[in-house]
């Protein structure tokens, strides 16, 4: 007969390695599910987690690509870390990521064709603050009516998409596009272009942002008050509240930090690697960050890590799909599957399991 | 804009139609929810239910098949969740977030062969007599039969809930699940069941959507009703025919912007389309003002017993 045990404390031995035990569960699992679709496991493997960074010919295109996809995502999950972290549930990142997008490409694209310097710094305030402002409607329902933020952030998405579809082919719609939908782009845009700082790395400023927010959220949560707010918030809610939290604050700055790093993380996608705002230019990272920041176990530098698995996951499966024609959807249901044996695991480090032989009722 | 093109009668009879896969997901998921469990995953199994549906529907050429595969599905599903939430305490909200994203990728994974293929046609029943009823005949009596079987499941589940002993301890376990516990009934047990019923439920909603409403398979073509129904769970103050009330009133509203968008009004396509999911805000606030009546006790609490 097997019991769970709860822990007094959940074991700091066992969070650092499930995650690492959910990706190999993960690949085993992943693995038989290529096999079942006719791949060869192992090179499908290979071709999602190696490839991309060592192959001789795919690897030098490839690997700069990691920070282009991971900066998005770890900017976005740390963001939501803070959130999850005290109970706080923003599950619109997407919303707010398109949201900071229209903003800061729409600032950018009302000056065309100035050279000003201050343009893209502007775009990246204005992005920011669209983020925050769609991130602050579930914030301030909740604070106010005690609106629940999960329904009320996802139905912005939806709500996002639908503004992201009626710009694209309207209000910033490029004048000179022959009637095509989309923006002009941001490549022959230079004052407004996220450029890549160091050629042939990937580095955008995007990723400089990322790493900045991995390093703030760091210091926050281990030496600032309100970083020790937030997580007494979540782990002893009732203490927090005797301990004069106040809770109207934490929440507004959850969602708020959470809403403006995703509104930074659709301004840089929109102004460097996806270059215009189309109807598509999203492509999901809001919800796949969800899965990062939990890969990461809501840690700033777990989420460094985690967001550049994941990006791995994204280019791998971009090559798996070129190499053996493995569908894109299986990629997602990858990702899925790790987010699941994550979750699963995570019994290991809240309870001791316990053998024996004759069970007590 | 012509208005006069938007007939009443086809409205309400389509609002009905419009309605159903949400009343089908909520009305599960407010079983669940009764039970203390919260699973955000209802997204996730309808649009497993939606393919798997239609795709059985498509092979067997059958579209009840397809209906059964697709409450199987959505059951089976679920069943991933309730392992994870009830024997390995996974937190309710992250499992049930993992379980939409996962079942975003199985159904594109499954659904890839069958884009753009036809659901095998599903045929009205006209209940006889009654849908010669002037005005009332073609709007209540002239659907197809999951219409009604969505209508027999919300009255059997009011029955069951309120009405018999197995819905008490259902309610029970949801209030108090320690108090349950220390009664002897088995909380794990009541909550495993509740969710496969959810699952199952959302997997219909998610079939009728692809075999009935569309009816195609297109990637992502729930849209969000899985959310929807949580947020009429909600409304309802988890009580089964306010989730009928619900559900229809968003019916409605989805059925009158798709006319308007036909009729060309003046309003983009973009803020009709976005319509239903600001309503839905609005109700939420609504509802939030009144206070929370009715979310049980122990809704989205782990169940640990520890002897």
């Amino acid at each position: 007969m097997i019991h769970l045990e709860k822990r007094p404390q959940p074991s700091k031995f066992w969070a650092g390695l499930t995650p690492v035990l959910a990706v190999i569960a993960t690949m085993i699992a992943g693995g038989f599910m290529f096999w079942m679709l006719g791949k060869a496991p192992l090179e499908a493997i290979r071709t999602i987690f190696w490839d991309p960074l060592f192959h001789e010919t795919f690897g030098p295109y490839s690997r700069p690509q990691l920070l282009v996809k991971a900066a998005p995502l770890i900017l976005i999950a740390v963001g939501l870390s803070l959130g999850f972290r005290a109970g706080i549930w923003n599950i619109g990142a997407e919303g707010q990521y398109i949201m900071g997008a229209i903003c800061g490409a729409g600032v950018g694209l009302a000056f065309y064709p100035s050279e000003s310097i201050l343009i893209f710094p502007a775009m990246v305030l204005a992005g920011a603050l669209g983020g925050w402002a769609w991130a602050m409607i579930p914030g301030l329902l909740k604070v106010r009516f005690g609106t629940n933020e999960i329904l009320v952030s996802l139905m912005l998405v939806y709500v996002a998409e639908n503004l992201l579809a009626s710009v694209s082919q309207g209000l910033l719609k490029n004048p000179e596009g022959m009637g095509f939908p989309g923006s002009r782009n941001f490549r022959d845009f230079p004052a407004a272009y996220n450029t890549e700082l160091i050629s042939g790395t990937g580095m955008h400023w995007g990723v400089a942002a990322a790493f900045v927010a991995v390093i703030f959220a760091y210091v926050l949560l281990t030496r600032h008050m309100l970083g020790f707010q937030v997580r007494l918030t979540g782990e002893a809610p009732r203490a927090a509240r005797f301990a004069g939290v106040n809770p109207t604050r934490l929440i507004l700055f959850c969602l708020g930090t959470s809403g403006a790093l995703a509104g930074l993380a659709g301004l840089f996608e929109v102004s460097g690697p996806s270059g215009q705002v189309t109807i598509d230019f999203n492509s999901g990272y809001g919800f796949t960050a969800i899965i990062v920041a939990f890969l990461g176990r809501l840690h700033p530098i777990g989420i460094l890590l985690a967001g550049l698995l994941m990006a791995l996951t994204y280019i791998g499966g971009e090559l798996a799909q070129l190499m053996l024609g493995l569908p894109g959807a299986a990629i997602q249901m990858f990702q899925g599957m790790l987010m699941f044996f994550l979750l699963a695991m995570d019994v290991l480090s809240h309870y001791r399991i316990r053998f024996n032989k004759t069970a007590t009722a | 804009m012509d208005l006069s093109q938007i007939n009443p009668l086809l409205l309400l009879a389509s609002l009905m139609v419009a309605a159903t896969p949400i009343l089908l997901a909520a009305i599960g998921e407010a079983v669940v929810e009764k039970a203390g469990v919260l699973n955000l995953g209802v997204e996730g199994m309808m649009i497993t239910g939606a393919v798997v549906g239609f795709a059985i529907g498509v092979n067997t050429g059958s579209p009840a098949v397809g209906f059964v595969a697709a409450a199987v599905a959505g059951a089976a599903l679920s069943m991933l969740f309730g392992v994870l939430v009830l024997y390995l305490m996974s937190n309710q909200v992250a499992t049930g977030l993992g379980l939409t994203l996962f079942g975003l990728g199985l159904s594109s994974l499954i659904g890839k062969p069958y884009e753009g293929m036809k659901a095998p046609s599903m045929a009205k029943w006209d209940i006889p007599l009654l849908s010669d009823i002037p005005v009332l005949g073609p709007i209540l009596f002239r659907h197809d039969p999951m219409v009604y079987v969505s209508l027999i499941i919300v009255t059997a589940t009011w029955y069951v809930l309120t009405r018999t002993r197995a819905g008490l301890i259902l309610r029970g376990v949801g209030e108090n699940h320690d108090a349950a516990h220390a009664l002897g009934y088995k909380v794990v047990r009541v909550r495993l069941m509740a969710i496969a019923f959810g699952g199952a439920c959302a997997g219909l909603g998610g079939a009728y959507v692809s075999l009935v409403r569309v009816p195609q398979w297109v990637e992502g073509m729930t849209a969000g009703a899985g959310w929807i129904a949580l947020a009429i769970v909600v409304f309802a103050s988890w009580r089964p025919w306010r989730v009928l009330l619900g559900a229809y009133l968003f019916g409605g509203i989805t059925v009158l912007q798709l006319n308007l968008q036909a009729a060309g009004a003046a309003i983009p396509v973009e803020i009709l389309a976005m319509s239903p999911y600001v309503v839905t805000i609005l109700v939420l606030v609504v509802i939030s003002l009144r206070g929370q009546h009715g979310a049980p006790g122990s809704l989205g609490r782990i169940f640990h017993a520890t002897h």
